[in-house]
């Protein structure tokens, strides 16, 4: 179990029951849990979509599109079952958020699912767990049961009529799960390779059902939203980006670690006041805002609101919430290795530009940063990156492109310090320390 | 449905509403390149190379996934699209290895096609490629694994295509590779499709790799002869010190009857063509063993020997057996040699199906037979008894992808839980020999109805499955020799009530077509009876009116020492009725064949004959689709089948120009000599003129034995140009003789399977070597030999 850090800026919604012990179904629901899937039994459908469209609830997965809106794009006559998939496939590197979740607050997850669930008139929900939580498995395991032992879920919930079937299903340990339709085709045990959209999961999804797939935070926030009114979600961020958000801060800081923030809290803030600044009196380098897959920003790019719209004008994404600070005494090139390697393991197979692009960027930067780097490879790194970007089946190969460009852009000099047969500037440095 | 209009490249393209944005700019002859798009199979969008600029779409959009919206504004090629597309070609080329000098493939590579395009000659990369080795899935398919650029067509085909499921990836990212369904080899129908729908040469033939470049090859498309279904196929032919060598079969001409379709048999299965046992010289008995000499002394022997019989003991005295793999004009040949130069009626082949009351109900009706085109068509299929998966590949082929693309209803009725099951609406499993009473239970027969109760049918759904089939239209009947005789009628009849249409399913390649050409003792061609003054009569002069002897009464009669001569052109009836070669003791015998089979090795004189491959005319596959037979190339050592008849009948002392109707004849006689009557014109030369053909001017000619089958069968007036253009023509029956009523256990199926092929496919070692082919008891499998 991760321990937990806490910050007097934080403002607690969605981690408010974090350390309290929630995971028993009794301390949950003394803590306000399942009053508001009582309270969403007596609302109509498509109330429950507005009160989370009136919110601005956005997806918490990087995407950031508007749930109640996602919500309303399921049809409300289908021959075929409606399903609500929870996506914990959380794999993105420097998010860390939904584990805690699962770990901390299991019956959130599961209430807002039967929430999604009587708002498009589903009847079965399946909660999707990365396959390296293996351990949060029991856990779920364990509050699912608790809530078909006392009403919440499983035939005539809550003696309402309504029946509702909640099911974890364990991944196998593949980061292009995470894509939605990926995620689908891993659900029905076939290849984790992403679906050609149209038609998008909410008309055709799960074995070919019309299907609402969210992220565990953003379902987890949807209790609070039903309960706390949609005006007031909506005030604890800033406009179009509603109600709090789960931070992971990693990297070079002080004080790591998950913390809840109103949306628009500073960048340069999170990063002096909450995460402690850098260790070390060393100086901040880079900031990689929103998990892995973001273009990076420079120490001097980080005064700025951190919501979605804010990070997208400043050339960036708001993300996951997977913040990593970078120090200067990180060597670039090995940064941007670390990432393509990742990426490189982690891609499908399925096109071309993904499959071929990450293996040979991976390969050039290797060799690159081990001294074998020659001129025309900064081009060419920059030139394979771009011609992956919007050229792939699905974003991962965006994914993969988007912090390469970034870092060639941005650093380019340290590229440049790596030629001519010289050892890594910075590997030097840490053996002369 | 709707048209959708669209703007492609400025052009305006109007195309109905559902259609892929490709395919929409294919119709307007603009080609937008793709290696994983392929028409018939799912989507995968996976290549990247059709790549579109779609206004008001942030991104490039792949075409192959795109379906056309009315208004829709597209852009096929600018430079940012053209970038796109050689940035793929660039991170294609990264990892594969660039041995097109020694590739199958090179020179009819795609890949090799759109570097050539889109100029991404010019490597980016330094680092070393990956590399994995080689891998043998099967004899006949090698995955050479670093030129494949996974584009999935190989598993697409397998699976949604052929319905085998043996192809699959493995791992993930740069390391995904194709793999077998048996961790390092194939088991599955051997077909070889995954080979030809590779884009590159990652996927090779065992039959043909590393043995020639494409260029050096001279390509002949004909028809493959190993079933009854006519695949139309291009054989790869290289010269030979015999002449010619063929290397490959493919279906790279998709304009047949079978598509994208081949099975081993096509697509390897020649080989028996260079077996070393193939015989190559004639052999004439001479103190009870087989010696080689010369042509013209076999020549004179058998004619001196057959006009001698003929003379002396009559017609009836001789025997002929005809053959199911050779051409109709061989066929025809062979029954006019029989009924005019030896005098009789005494002919037969091996049948397989009941041809003869499958015409004998269509004769005077509205054409009503389906083509293999309407198989795949059809809108519902009922096929009744057989296992097309086995016997008939192509047909099979057509009902499975029919029900896949089209939606089909397919209603199988059979014995064994056959393959195409998997695609049935209704599968009923019929206690064995049961399939002649489900013809008399549709007919409106419920007394046979508890017959057919088994333990996963009832009454009730028998009797809905009826009710079903009444109310389905243009239902195609497809059955399998399990019908014959009464049930054959019986069946049709019930057809014939709701508009059906119907295939008789027949083993040989060209078994329907040695039906049509009346290789039978009482039947002349088009099922005329010997006994009814016709046409034939007219045209031939004086032939045998009673009937003659069928195949075991013609045993029979040898057995009996009274058959003193028989002629036995490209059928094995010695080796397929397990005969005692002490039978034929009285009987001077001649067999026409390729190899020793056990009827060649009893016989008095054997002719080496060349094989469907190495000559040139038409087949008739079961359906009855017309299809040309092209000749691959000169092989020294053997003769067609029809010249070897034309010069039996000179050596005999017949006049071959009454035989075949060749030469412009001479004015003097008026045509007499092809029989008309003192006189009259010459029909042969009329009918040639009306249909604006030359006289043939050589007796070995097989166009001109076309001539006179189009001119007198019934039915076989089609197109010429087509045929000879390469298309398939349907005959029909509907003014067809009206055939007999035959004994049924004169049928006897062939029972070849996806790796069996009679005589063919005992000398094809393709056939042989594949782990597939598990024949338990290898004298089963020369008993099918023919």
């Amino acid at each position: 179990m991760a321990s937990l850090v806490s910050h007097p800026d934080e403002v607690k919604v969605v981690s408010k029951r974090f350390g309290m012990g929630a995971t028993n179904i009794d301390r949950y629901c003394e803590l306000d849990g399942y009053t508001a899937l009582q309270k969403a039994l007596e609302m109509q459908p498509d109330a429950i979509i507005n009160e989370v469209k009136n919110s601005g609830l956005r997806g918490r997965g990087g995407a950031g599109f508007n749930t109640g809106l996602k919500w309303s794009f399921v049809p409300k006559q289908s021959a075929k079952p409606k399903y609500i998939l929870c996506n914990g496939d959380e794999s993105e590197p420097g998010t860390c958020k939904d584990r805690l979740i699962f770990e901390h607050d299991p019956h959130a997850v599961i209430e807002g699912v039967v929430i999604a669930g009587l708002a498009v008139g589903a009847h079965a929900g399946y909660i999707y767990v990365r396959g390296e939580y293996r351990y949060l498995l029991e856990i779920m395991q364990k509050a699912i049961d608790g809530a078909y032992a006392r009403g919440f879920v499983g035939k005539n919930v809550l003696g309402s009529g309504y029946n509702f079937d909640v099911y974890w299903h364990g991944g196998a340990g593949a980061y292009e799960v995470g894509e939605e339709s990926a995620l689908m085709e891993s659900l029905e045990g076939k290849r984790g390779i992403p679906r050609i959209r149209p038609p998008f999961p909410a008309v055709v999804g799960l074995w070919g059902g019309p299907t609402v797939i969210n992220n565990v935070e953003t379902l987890a926030s949807v209790p609070h939203i039903i309960n706390g009114g949609a005006e007031w979600f909506a005030k604890l961020g800033t406009p179009k980006n509603g109600g709090t958000r789960l931070f992971c801060l990693s990297g070079h800081l002080n004080r790591p670690g998950v913390y809840e923030l109103p949306m628009g809290y500073n960048l340069k803030k999170m990063i002096y006041d909450v995460g402690g600044g850098i260790p070390n009196g060393r100086k901040l380098k880079a900031v990689v805002p929103g998990g892995s897959s973001c273009p990076l920003l420079t120490a001097d790019e980080i005064d700025l609101p951190m919501d979605f719209d804010s990070l997208a004008k400043a050339g960036s994404m708001l993300g996951s919430g997977g913040l990593v600070a970078v120090d200067d005494t990180t060597c670039m090139v090995k940064f941007a290795l670390r990432i393509m390697k990742f990426y490189r393991h982690e891609s499908c197979g399925w096109c071309i530009p993904c499959r071929e692009g990450t293996d040979w960027l991976e390969k050039t930067l290797k060799r690159f940063h081990s001294g074998g780097g020659i001129e025309k490879d900064i081009d060419n790194i920059q030139y394979l990156s771009e011609n992956m970007l919007g050229r792939t089946f699905c974003p991962l190969g965006d994914a993969a492109a988007l912090p390469t460009i970034s870092i060639v852009k941005k650093f380019r000099k340290e590229f440049e310090d790596h030629l001519e047969g010289r050892p890594c500037p910075f590997e030097e440095h840490l053996v002369s320390v | 449905m709707p048209d959708v209009n669209i703007t492609v490249d400025g052009k305006k393209v109007t195309a109905p509403t559902g259609t892929l944005l490709i395919e929409a700019c294919k119709t307007a002859g603009i080609e937008v390149p793709s290696f994983c798009y392929y028409p018939n199979l799912s989507l995968q969008g996976a290549c990247r190379m059709c790549l579109v600029r779609v206004e008001k779409m942030p991104k490039l959009q792949t075409a192959c996934t795109t379906v056309i919206t009315e208004g829709m504004v597209v852009a096929t090629d600018n430079d940012e699209i053209h970038q796109a597309r050689k940035s793929m070609v660039e991170l294609l080329l990264g990892n594969h290895p660039l041995d097109c000098p020694v590739c199958d493939a090179g020179g009819e590579c795609e890949l090799q096609d759109m570097t050539f395009s889109y100029g991404a000659a010019e490597s980016k990369f330094i680092d070393i490629k990956n590399h994995r080795e080689e891998q043998q899935w099967s004899p006949v398919v090698y995955f050479d694994r670093p030129r494949c650029i996974l584009c999935y067509r190989c598993v697409r085909v397998c699976g949604e295509g052929m319905d085998v499921w043996a192809l699959g990836v493995q791992n993930r990212g740069v390391s995904s590779i194709i793999a077998p369904n048996l961790e390092d080899h194939l088991n599955c129908e051997e077909c070889g499709m995954c080979i030809d729908i590779c884009p590159v040469g990652a996927l090779t033939s065992g039959a043909y790799r590393y043995k020639t470049r494409p260029w050096e090859m001279n390509h002949v498309g004909t028809t493959c002869t190993h079933c009854g279904d006519g695949c139309k196929t291009t054989l790869g032919v290289r010269r030979s010190d015999t002449g010619m060598e063929i290397v490959r079969g493919d279906n790279r001409d998709k304009s047949g009857i079978n598509g994208d379709f081949l099975c081993i048999k096509g697509r390897y299965a020649f080989d028996f063509a260079n077996h070393e046992d193939r015989l190559t010289q004639p052999l004439i008995r001479k103190n009870g063993r087989l010696t080689p000499s010369t042509w013209e002394e076999a020549f004179q022997l058998i004619g001196k020997k057959f006009a001698e019989v003929r003379d002396k003991d009559g017609g009836e005295a001789i025997g002929v057996i005809g053959s199911t793999r050779t051409t109709n004009e061989e066929n025809y040949l062979l029954q006019k040699f029989a009924r005019v130069v030896l005098r009789t009626n005494n002919i037969d082949h091996h049948r397989t199906a009941d041809f003869p009351a499958f015409a004998a109900v269509l004769s005077g009706k509205p054409e009503s037979t389906a083509t293999m085109r309407d198989v795949f068509n059809a809108p519902a299929i009922l096929l009744i008894g057989n296992n097309p998966t086995d016997q008939h590949p192509l047909l099979a082929w057509q009902i499975r992808n029919n029900v896949r693309l089209h939606g089909a209803r397919l209603y199988v009725v059979n014995s064994e839980p056959i393959k195409l099951r998997r695609q049935a609406t209704i599968f009923s499993q019929i206690p064995e020999g049961a399939e002649a009473r489900v013809a008399a239970f549709l007919g409106g027969d419920d007394s046979v109805l508890d017959a057919l109760v088994t333990a996963n049918s009832n009454r009730e759904s028998w009797t809905g499955l009826r009710e079903t089939l009444r109310g389905e239209r243009n239902l195609v009947i497809i059955f399998g020799s399990e019908i014959r005789g009464d049930a054959v009628s019986v069946l049709m009849k019930f057809g014939g009530a709701i508009g059906a249409k119907f295939v008789c399913l027949g083993d040989y390649a060209n078994s329907r077509g040695a039906a049509d050409m009346g290789l039978y003792p009482d039947l002349l061609p088009g099922y005329q009876a010997v006994a009814q003054s016709g046409k034939f009569h007219e045209g031939w002069g004086d032939i045998p009116n009673a009937p003659g002897l069928n195949l075991p009464a013609m045993l029979e009669r040898a057995k009996a020492g009274k058959l003193k001569a028989l002629h036995v052109v490209g059928a094995n009836p010695v080796g397929r009725l397990g005969l005692n070669p002490g039978d034929f003791s009285q009987t001077f015998v001649v067999v026409q064949d390729m190899f020793l089979t056990e009827t060649a090795a009893i016989a008095d004189v054997v002719l080496p004959a060349a094989n469907a491959y190495e000559k040139s005319g038409t087949f008739t596959n079961t359906c009855g689709d017309l299809q040309i037979i092209k000749k691959a190339g000169e092989v020294t050592s053997v003769k067609s089948d029809f010249e070897m008849i034309v010069r039996i009948a000179d050596a005999a002392g017949f006049d071959v120009s009454k035989l075949v109707p060749f030469s412009r004849g001479s004015r003097a006689d008026m045509g007499q000599s092809r029989g008309a009557q003192s006189g009259e014109a010459d029909q042969h030369r009329v009918w040639l003129e009306a249909n604006g053909l030359e006289p043939k001017m050589s007796p070995f000619d097989p166009m001109a034995i076309l001539d006179e089958i189009q001119r007198l069968v019934p039915g076989y007036d089609v197109s010429r140009i087509n045929l000879l253009a390469g298309n398939d023509q349907h005959t029909s029956l509907s003014n067809s003789g009206r055939g007999a009523a035959h004994d049924a256990n004169l049928i006897v199926p062939a029972n070849n399977d996806l790796f069996s092929s009679g005589t063919l496919g005992r000398y094809s070692r393709t056939l042989n070597s594949v782990l597939e082919n598990h024949h338990k008891n290898p004298a089963e499998a020369e008993v099918a030999a023919d």
